[in-house]
């Protein structure tokens, strides 16, 4: 059991609160920063897919987990930022503009479809943003000047001012710093006023609104740096792709999206790089135990949905804050042992308003 | 205590064929303690919901320090210096209370969207002074061993004044409460009532406040207005109001209904 000693504010704003979160979090990236050395090429391929996905899962859990909006049309902003990049990079844009780029699109679609966020809620806001899934994946199809319709677009290799990224492990580094970043970026959003006020829109809109929050400009906010980074996922995504389609932004992917952030864990950084981790693995777990299956459930076609409807509902029902709740069970079982009680993260029933986060 | 500091001039909202107010006009000066009493559905939580823009009034005006409150958008209530508890808690379930204070600085936070993505030292300080103040209010209604917990595992009592703090941590001029003493015990009121008393005179904090339990209203209230079916019934002193035969009647019925009912009896 570790206590910590707080002597001073700023121990509770910095981000490794205790030694052990400085070792822990030192050694993964360590251990990342190592990986092209010691894994193999694909695997390597699959990590930087997890780094990504985790990209995109961070901006669906700032706007599903941190400000309870939730979308069913996050694919859009994940084709709008991977159809930005392909064009400007084919245009022949250095890959940094052209980042800023599509993350600058994505954040400004975001902008315009976080508008009906302010007068729906729940249920609705969810059909608002599916039909705006539908819609951008026909504009995808449909403008074939631009995006080559249906038959999809090449995409060149990411060039940085004249410094061609052209192998997996370069690109695997660009990867993982932008993923570093944007997970600082969302830990400073949350420590500062501008996080909390996330916050405080999710668990109580009259109170935050009481509070002084604005209610439209921070919910169009989220909603805005939600698409920017499912746009720089986006343009990642597209790069190690190297080809775009528009079946590839449907809304398979955005329930995808939604799937990710919801097993790994709803409201916590953490979850966003759980679930991408479970979304990435889960194929290679069921290709791998395909052969370990009878024939009848091996090689049934729609497996792998079945599996993921599976998982979802055994998560929502046992385990409605993830992977990430679990870990933090498991760690606090073996913190303090052997005095672990088995209601000891029960949730209180209240009869307040404690159950809109579920 | 002269100043007036808001006042109520003919208020009156209408919700489809209910008239929930008609024509409330009071005003609370500068330093009081002013409560808002009357039977359950009288108007007073409208009253509350009028001045903190929830609602706006279908006709009448509420000035705030000589300004047209009616004018302003509700999120720019705070920054105005009113901020407000409600009847039935609307705390941040899934945070901290020190989480829950600190949104309660939003009105004066210092720094904008690109200060907070990369945590500057400018927002670093600012984070610090938001945490000093928090502090404060902490200190002030004993709140230490609760800091870190969450809102959600906190029993009812402790809530409410959780609420008290986060509406504090605005550094509000006028702080509304509705119903601050409701699902307290004995106990729990009666330091309410100390709280409610060391807000006036410590912070000079104007209160208004919405409260049924008449020993608290009696204890900390320098006026009190008392309403039914959203109009004015007396305002006055506790002890004028409290022997108002309007009030009286509106309480407890008419002299006449009594001996009506005697008689059948």
């Amino acid at each position: 059991m570790r206590f910590i000693f707080k002597t001073d504010y700023g121990q509770d704003i910095k981000l490794a609160k205790h030694a052990g979160h400085v070792f822990w979090y030192g050694a993964l990236m360590l251990a990342l920063l190592a990986a092209p050395w010691l894994v193999a090429e694909y695997w390597l391929a699959q990590l930087t897919f997890v780094m990504i996905y985790a990209i995109a899962g961070l901006g669906l859990m700032l706007l599903a987990g941190f400000t309870g909006l939730f979308s069913l049309g996050h694919a859009a902003f994940l084709g709008v930022g991977a159809y930005t990049q392909a064009v400007l990079t084919n245009a022949g844009l250095p890959f940094p503009i052209a980042l800023a780029c599509a993350a600058g699109l994505s954040a400004a679609v975001g902008l315009v479809v976080g508008l009906p966020a302010l007068r729906v809620k729940g249920i609705y806001l969810g059909m608002a943003t599916l039909s705006f899934g539908f819609i951008v994946e026909e504009v995808f199809a449909r403008w074939e000047s631009v995006t080559g319709g249906n038959a999809g677009i090449h995409i060149k290799v990411p060039d940085m001012f004249g410094w061609r990224l052209a192998s997996g492990e370069s690109f695997y580094f660009l990867c993982l710093l932008i993923t570093v970043a944007a997970t600082l970026a969302i830990l400073n959003l949350l420590r500062s006023p501008t996080g909390r006020a996330f916050v405080a829109i999710r668990d109580s809109e009259i109170s935050a609104q009481s509070m002084g929050i604005h209610l439209a400009r921070y919910k169009t906010l989220s909603f805005a740096l939600s698409a920017a980074l499912a746009g720089i996922a986006g343009a990642l995504y597209a790069h190690k792709l190297q080809f775009i389609s528009p079946d590839q932004f449907n809304i398979l992917q955005s329930i995808d999206l939604l799937l990710m952030i919801v097993i790994g864990g709803v409201g916590s950084v953490h979850g966003a790089f759980l679930g991408a981790i479970f979304l990435i693995s889960m194929p290679q777990v069921i290709a791998l135990s395909k052969d370990h299956l009878p024939a009848a459930i091996g090689q049934a076609p729609g497996l792998q949905a079945a599996v993921y409807g599976i998982v979802l509902i055994a998560f929502v029902l046992f385990e409605p804050l993830g992977l990430y709740g679990r870990w933090l069970k498991v760690r606090t079982y073996f913190q303090l042992f052997p005095f672990y009680r088995k209601g000891l993260f029960k949730r209180q029933k209240s009869f307040q308003k404690s159950d809109r986060l579920k | 205590m002269s100043e007036i500091l808001l006042s109520a001039k003919d208020l009156s909202v209408r919700f489809g064929g209910v008239l929930a107010v008609n024509k409330v006009s009071f005003d609370v000066k500068e330093g009081e303690v002013f409560t808002l009493i009357g039977p359950n559905g009288a108007g007073k939580t409208t009253v509350f919901n009028l001045i903190s823009r929830i609602y706006t009034p279908t006709s009448g005006e509420i000035e705030y320090r000589g300004e047209k409150l009616t004018a302003q958008p509700p999120h720019k209530i705070a920054a105005l210096g009113i901020a407000r508890t409600f009847q039935n808690i609307e705390l941040f379930e899934h945070a901290t209370v020190l989480h829950n204070l600190l949104i309660g600085r939003h009105t004066h936070r210092q720094t904008g969207l690109l200060h907070d993505l990369f945590f500057t030292t400018k927002a670093r300080e600012a984070e610090l002074q938001a945490r000093e103040k928090a502090e404060q209010v902490i200190d002030f209604l004993d709140l230490q061993h609760h800091r870190d917990s969450m809102v959600a595992g906190l029993p009812y009592g402790v809530r409410k004044v959780v609420e008290l703090a986060r509406a504090l941590c605005t550094e509000p001029r006028l702080l509304l409460l509705d119903e601050p003493s409701s699902g307290l015990n004995v106990e729990e009121t009666s330091d309410m009532a100390f709280w409610i008393q060391d807000i006036q005179h410590e912070l000079g904090i104007t209160v208004l406040m919405v409260e049924h339990d008449m020993s608290l209203v009696s204890r900390v209230s320098d006026r009190v207005l008392a309403m039914n079916q959203g109009e004015v019934l007396a305002v006055g002193t506790p002890r004028e109001v409290q022997t108002d035969p309007g009030v009286i009647e509106a309480y407890l019925g008419s002299v006449d209904e009594v001996s009506s009912l005697r008689r059948a009896a």
